[in-house]
C-alpha cells in the first residue's frame, strides 16, 4: 500500500546555480563567480539593505490591510533575494514589465514603495510613472504580459538598440511572472515569438511554488526552467533565495540580450511565505512544517550570516538601517492613511496617448454633469480633503 | 488631554461584511504598540490576526468575543495620548453618562457634554456638540460629529440621542445593530447598489456612529463613504436642514471631511414614547411591529420584561446562562445560541452523512487483557517515555493492519462521478471533543509510521486540536476514522461516518468483567467494538471482517506480527 511520488519533478534542488548556501557560505561556481567579483562589502550591504526595506514595505503594507486601509495586499515574502538581485542587475534603459508581486524589483528601479499602495488602496490604477521608471504598471492578469514584454523586446529591436555595442543604449526587456503563469498559453507563445525572432527579452520565472493554492507539482513533471530549451531559449535555474546568484544569472541573461544573443529563461526557485493575498489562508492547503523548511532558507539571514562572519555588518549600519526601516514603516503608514479619492474626471485621462475628441467631448460634458449638483463640481477638484 | 481612536472592524479578505471576534489579546489598560496583534477573528475564510493601528492604551473593548459584528463596526478604543492631562472638571464624560442611561433609564442625560477631545474636536467642542444637537436635527451629534460633518443628502441623520448613544458605544456595549438595522431599515436600496459592494452600507452606518480619523472613506474596498444613503441633491434645490447642519458640523470639525450618518427614527405614539422613557427601553432599537412599521405598547413591554434579571427557575441558585454566548429566554426557561463555526460545520457534515451513506453497524464485545499488558509493558520502555502509550494507540495500530488486509473499506464514494475511489494511504482520523465542539483531525499517511510515531502524530493531533489550532488542513482527506467513546466511560455506540469515508471504529470503555478465559470465569480486560461502514460500497462481509480482524489484533496483539 502506499503511492510513490515520482522522484524527479519541479521541485527539485538539482541544477540550481548557487553562490550562497542557505548557511551563508560562498560557494565557487566556474560560471558566474566573475558576475559578482565587482561586488564588495558595500555592494552587499546594499542588497541587504535593499531586502530590509523591502521586507518592512510587506510587513508594513499587511498590516494596513488588515486595519483597513489597504483593499488588498499581495505579500512578497521570502522572494526578496529573487527580486532585488535581478532588479540591481538591470540598467537604467532596461524595461520591466512585473506582475503584481515585485514590490522589490520597484524598489530597485526607484519606484516609492507608497505609490505601489495607491493600486492595493483602489485610488489608482497605477501609480507611478512606467516610463520614467523603466518599470511597467503592475499586471494583475496572470501571464498576459509576458507577451506585452516580448512585443517590447521586438520595438527595442526596430529602434536599434540591441547589439551596438553602446552600453548606455543596448536595451533589455525583462518580464516577472510566477510558475502559475507558466501553465497559460499566453508565456508559451511568448517564448516562441521572442525566440524565433530573437527578441532581447529576459523571461524571469519566480517559482514560489504555490499558484495561490495551486502546487507546482500539479502544474509541471519536470524543473519550469526544462520549458525553455524546447522553444529553443536557453535557461538557467537558480537558487531564488540566493540574492548574488540571481543578480549573477540575470547579468548573465541582460548581457545576452543586450548584445543580440536572444531571450533567456530563468527560473528563480524559491518559496512565497506569505499568503497568495492577504484574502488567502495558505494554511487551508499547505504545512506547517514547509513553511518551516523554507524559513531556514531565508534570503535575507543568509546574507546577514555571510556578512556577519566577514565581520562586514558593523553595529552602526545595523542601527542605522532599523531606523530608517521604522522611518519607512511610518512614512507608509502615515502617507496610506492620507490618500485621498482620485478625481472622477481622471478617468478620462490616459485613454489614449493623443488628445482624442470623443473622450474629451464625454469629459466635457461629465463635468457640466456634476456642475449640476448642489455640492458643487467634484469633478475638476480632484482630492477634496 | 487624551486623545481616543476607535478601530472599526476592517474586510480581511476581498468583500467579507462581517466577523466574529474569536478572542482578544489585549486588555482595558494594556499599553500596545502600531502593528501589535491585538484581536483574533473569524472570517468566512480564515482565522486572522488583526494588528493595532496605533500606539496607545486601550480605553475600552467594544466588542465582547463571540460577537459576530459587521465590518466598520468599531471594536477597540485606544487613547492615542494617554500621557495627556484628564478631562476638566465640572465637564461629565458624556459615554460614562449615557452608559449610565443606557442601563438605569436615564436617556436624555446622555449628552451634556463631552470632556474628551477626539481627532478634530476643538476645545470646547463640547458646546458646539450640544448646539449641533440641539438646533440640527439632522447634524451628526456628539461624538459621532467629530469625524462627521454633514452629510447634506441624508434622508435621516441620527438625532442628538442617538449621537449619545453613539457615545454610549465608545466605553460600553457599542450599539452596532442599531447602526446596521438602522441602515438596512432606511438606506435606498439605489443607493447602496451605487455604492457598488454590497456591504457598503453599513460601513457608512458605523461611520457615522464612530468618529473615525479625518478621512472620508472609513474602509477601503466597501465604497465611497460619501454619498451615503440618499439622492445627491441638485443645485438650487430647497436644502435649508443640511445647509443649518453643515454650518453646524462645520463649527464642530472645520477640518474634516464628509462621512454620513444614517440611522432611522422610531416611529411611536406619545404615551409608547413615554412608557418607553419610563421603563428605559430604547425605541430606536426595537423590531416595531405595529402597523406601518410604528412602535407599540406590546413592543415596549417585552422588551423591559427582557431587561430584567433573569433566573433559570428550574435550578435555584443557577441564575446564569448555561452558555455564555446564548441569549436566555423571556421566562428564563431556554438559552437560545446561534448555530455557527464549528457546531454548524458538525451539523452540516453529520446531516450529510447520515442522510447519504446508508450506515450499518456491527458490535463485537472482546478480552483485551493483553493489549492492557503490552500498554503497561510500553508505557515501561524508554523508547516510550516521550509519548503517551495507550489502549487507543494500538486499536488504532490494529485498524490499519485490518486495513491493510482489507483495503477495500479505505474508500470513498464519489456520487458525482458514479465511482468508488480506493485510497492507497490511510489518514486516519481521530474523533477529538474541544473547547469549540467536535473536530476529526486525523494522523497523515499513518500506514506508515511505526507504533512511536504513530503514538506521536496522535499526541500532536489532539495537543493541536484542544488548543483549538487545528487547521483546515488537519481535517482535511480523512480516509477512516476512530472514535474513542470510552473515554467517557461509554460501553459502545454506532458512529456516523465523517463524510467522504467508509468506516468510523468506536472503541468503548475497557472494564474488568468475568470472562470465560481457558474454561474458568476469571476476570479480565474486557471491551466493545462497533463499526459502522457505508453499505453502498462496504458489504456486511466486509465489514465484518474488518472489524473481526481489529479485535483479534487487540485480543491477541502477536497477530500484528502475522499481518504487519
Amino acid at each position: 500500500m502506499g503511492i510513490t511520488g515520482h522522484s524527479t519533478g519541479p521541485l527539485t534542488d538539482d541544477g540550481l546555480v548557487q553562490l550562497l548556501t542557505p548557511a551563508g557560505e560562498r560557494t565557487s561556481h566556474p560560471d558566474y563567480d566573475a558576475r559578482v567579483a565587482h561586488l564588495d562589502a558595500d555592494a552587499l550591504r546594499g542588497l541587504y539593505r535593499d531586502m530590509v526595506l523591502v521586507r518592512r514595505f510587506d510587513t508594513e503594507a499587511t498590516a494596513l490591510q488588515r486595519q483597513g486601509e489597504l483593499a488588498l495586499f499581495a505579500q512578497g515574502l521570502g522572494q526578496e533575494a529573487a527580486q532585488i538581485g535581478s532588479g540591481r542587475a538591470l540598467a537604467a534603459q532596461d524595461h520591466v514589465f512585473p506582475s503584481y508581486r515585485e514590490h522589490g524589483v520597484a524598489h530597485t528601479r526607484g519606484v516609492d514603495l507608497t505609490d505601489v499602495l495607491r493600486l492595493f488602496r483602489g485610488v489608482d490604477h497605477g501609480g507611478w510613472d512606467p516610463v520614467g521608471h523603466g518599470f511597467h504598471l503592475y499586471t494583475l492578469v496572470i501571464g498576459s504580459h509576458t507577451l506585452h514584454a516580448t512585443g517590447y523586446a521586438m520595438g527595442v529591436q526596430r529602434d536599434g538598440a540591441v547589439g551596438t555595442g553602446d552600453p548606455d543604449r543596448d536595451t533589455a526587456v525583462v518580464v516577472y511572472f510566477g510558475d502559475g503563469a507558466t501553465s497559460q498559453g499566453d508565456v508559451s507563445e511568448a517564448l516562441v515569438f521572442a525566440a524565433v525572432n530573437n527578441s532581447p527579452v529576459v523571461f524571469f520565472c519566480q517559482n514560489n511554488q504555490w499558484a495561490i493554492s495551486e502546487p507546482t507539482t500539479k502544474q509541471a513533471r519536470v524543473p519550469l526552467a526544462d520549458r525553455g530549451p524546447g522553444f529553443g531559449v536557453p535557461s538557467v535555474r537558480v537558487d531564488g533565495n540566493d540574492v548574488l546568484a540571481t543578480y549573477a544569472v540575470t547579468a548573465e541573461a541582460l548581457e545576452r540580450a543586450r548584445s543580440g544573443g536572444g531571450p533567456t529563461f530563468i527560473e528563480a526557485y524559491t518559496y512565497r511565505m506569505g499568503a497568495h493575498t492577504t484574502s488567502d489562508d495558505p494554511s487551508r492547503y499547505r504545512s506547517s512544517a514547509e513553511e518551516e523548511s523554507w524559513r531556514l532558507r531565508d534570503p535575507i539571514d543568509r546574507l546577514r550570516t555571510h556578512l556577519e562572519e566577514r565581520g562586514e555588518l558593523p553595529t552602526a549600519f545595523v542601527e542605522e538601517l532599523a531606523a530608517e526601516a521604522d522611518a519607512l514603516g511610518e512614512r507608509i503608514r502615515t502617507t496610506v492613511r492620507g490618500m485621498g479619492h482620485p478625481s472622477p474626471a481622471s478617468m478620462f485621462e490616459h485613454v489614449y496617448a493623443t488628445p482624442h475628441s470623443v473622450v474629451e467631448g464625454e469629459r466635457v460634458w461629465f463635468e457640466q454633469y456634476e456642475a449640476s449638483f448642489a455640492d458643487g463640481a467634484r469633478a475638476g477638484e480632484g482630492s477634496h480633503r | 488631554m487624551p486623545t481616543y481612536q476607535q478601530f472599526p472592524l476592517p474586510d480581511a479578505g476581498e468583500g467579507l461584511t462581517e466577523a466574529e471576534i474569536v478572542a482578544w489579546h489585549v486588555a482595558v489598560g494594556d499599553t500596545v504598540e502600531v502593528n501589535q496583534t491585538i484581536v483574533e477573528i473569524e472570517t468566512a475564510k480564515s482565522l486572522v490576526d488583526l494588528p493595532c493601528p496605533w500606539s496607545g492604551v486601550v480605553s475600552a473593548i467594544l466588542v465582547e468575543p463571540g460577537q459576530t459584528v459587521d465590518v466598520g463596526t468599531p471594536i477597540i478604543e485606544i487613547d492615542t495620548d494617554p500621557s495627556g492631562a484628564a478631562p476638566e472638571p465640572g465637564a461629565p464624560d458624556a459615554a460614562e453618562q449615557v452608559v449610565r442611561a443606557e442601563h438605569g433609564g436615564a436617556i436624555e442625560h446622555g449628552h451634556r457634554g463631552n470632556g474628551r477631545r477626539h481627532q478634530g474636536v476643538e476645545p470646547g467642542g463640547a458646546d458646539e456638540i450640544e448646539a449641533a444637537r440641539v438646533s440640527t436635527p439632522t447634524a451628526p451629534a456628539g461624538r459621532a460629529g467629530s469625524g462627521a460633518p454633514a452629510a447634506p443628502s441624508a434622508p435621516s441623520a441620527p438625532s442628538g440621542r442617538e449621537g449619545a448613544r453613539a457615545a454610549a458605544g465608545l466605553v460600553g456595549r457599542a450599539p452596532q445593530e442599531e447602526a446596521a438595522a438602522g441602515l438596512a431599515g432606511h438606506a435606498p436600496s439605489g443607493a447602496r447598489e451605487a455604492a457598488g459592494l454590497a456591504g457598503a452600507a453599513p460601513v457608512a452606518a458605523a461611520a457615522g456612529l464612530t468618529a473615525a480619523p479625518a478621512r472620508e472613506s472609513v474602509l477601503v474596498g466597501y465604497g465611497l463613504a460619501e454619498p451615503g444613503a440618499g439622492r445627491r441633491p441638485r443645485a438650487g434645490e430647497q436644502s435649508a436642514a443640511p445647509t443649518e447642519a453643515a454650518t453646524a458640523a462645520t463649527a464642530v470639525t472645520p477640518a474634516t471631511a464628509a462621512t454620513p450618518a444614517s440611522s432611522r427614527h422610531a416611529l411611536a405614539k406619545p404615551p409608547v414614547r413615554k412608557l418607553a422613557r419610563e421603563l428605559g427601553v430604547d425605541l430606536d432599537s426595537l423590531n416595531p411591529t405595529g402597523p406601518g412599521g410604528i412602535v407599540t405598547r406590546e413592543d415596549v413591554l417585552e422588551r423591559a420584561s427582557q431587561a430584567e434579571a433573569r433566573t433559570l427557575a428550574t435550578y435555584p441558585g443557577d441564575d446564569l446562562p448555561w452558555l455564555a454566548t446564548g441569549t436566555v429566554s423571556g421566562d428564563g426557561r431556554q438559552t437560545r445560541v446561534p448555530v455557527k463555526s464549528v457546531r454548524k460545520r458538525t451539523a452540516e457534515a453529520m446531516v450529510t452523512s447520515a442522510f447519504t451513506a446508508p450506515h450499518v453497524t456491527v458490535f463485537q464485545t472482546i478480552d483485551v487483557t493483553r493489549t492492557m499488558k503490552l500498554v503497561e509493558r510500553l508505557r515501561a520502555d524508554r523508547e516510550f517515555a516521550d509519548v503517551r502509550v495507550t489502549p487507543l494507540l494500538i486499536a488504532a495500530k490494529a485498524l490499519i493492519l485490518a486495513v491493510r488486509r482489507h483495503p477495500e473499506i479505505n474508500a470513498s464514494w464519489d456520487d458525482a462521478n458514479q465511482e468508488i475511489v480506493y485510497k492507497h494511504y490511510v489518514n486516519l482520523g481521530i474523533a477529538a471533543a474541544t473547547p469549540r465542539g467536535l473536530v476529526v483531525p486525523n494522523v497523515k499517511d499513518a500506514h506508515r509510521l511505526g507504533l512511536l510515531d504513530l503514538a506521536k502524530g496522535i499526541a500532536e493531533l489532539t495537543a493541536t486540536a484542544r488548543a483549538g489550532r487545528t487547521s483546515p488542513a488537519d481535517m482535511a482527506d480523512g480516509t477512516i476514522t476512530i472514535t474513542n467513546v470510552g473515554v467517557f466511560g461509554i460501553d459502545t455506540g454506532t458512529p456516523i461516518l465523517n463524510p467522504g469515508e467508509a468506516g468510523i471504529l468506536a472503541f468503548g470503555a475497557i472494564r474488568q468483567q468475568p470472562w470465560v478465559h481457558k474454561g474458568k470465569v476469571k476476570p479480565r480486560h474486557v471491551t466493545q467494538l462497533a463499526l459502522s461502514f457505508d453499505h453502498r460500497l462496504v458489504d456486511g462481509e466486509l465489514g465484518a471482517r474488518v472489524l473481526a480482524d481489529v479485535a483479534a489484533t487487540l485480543a491477541e496483539p502477536a497477530q500484528g506480527l502475522v499481518w504487519g
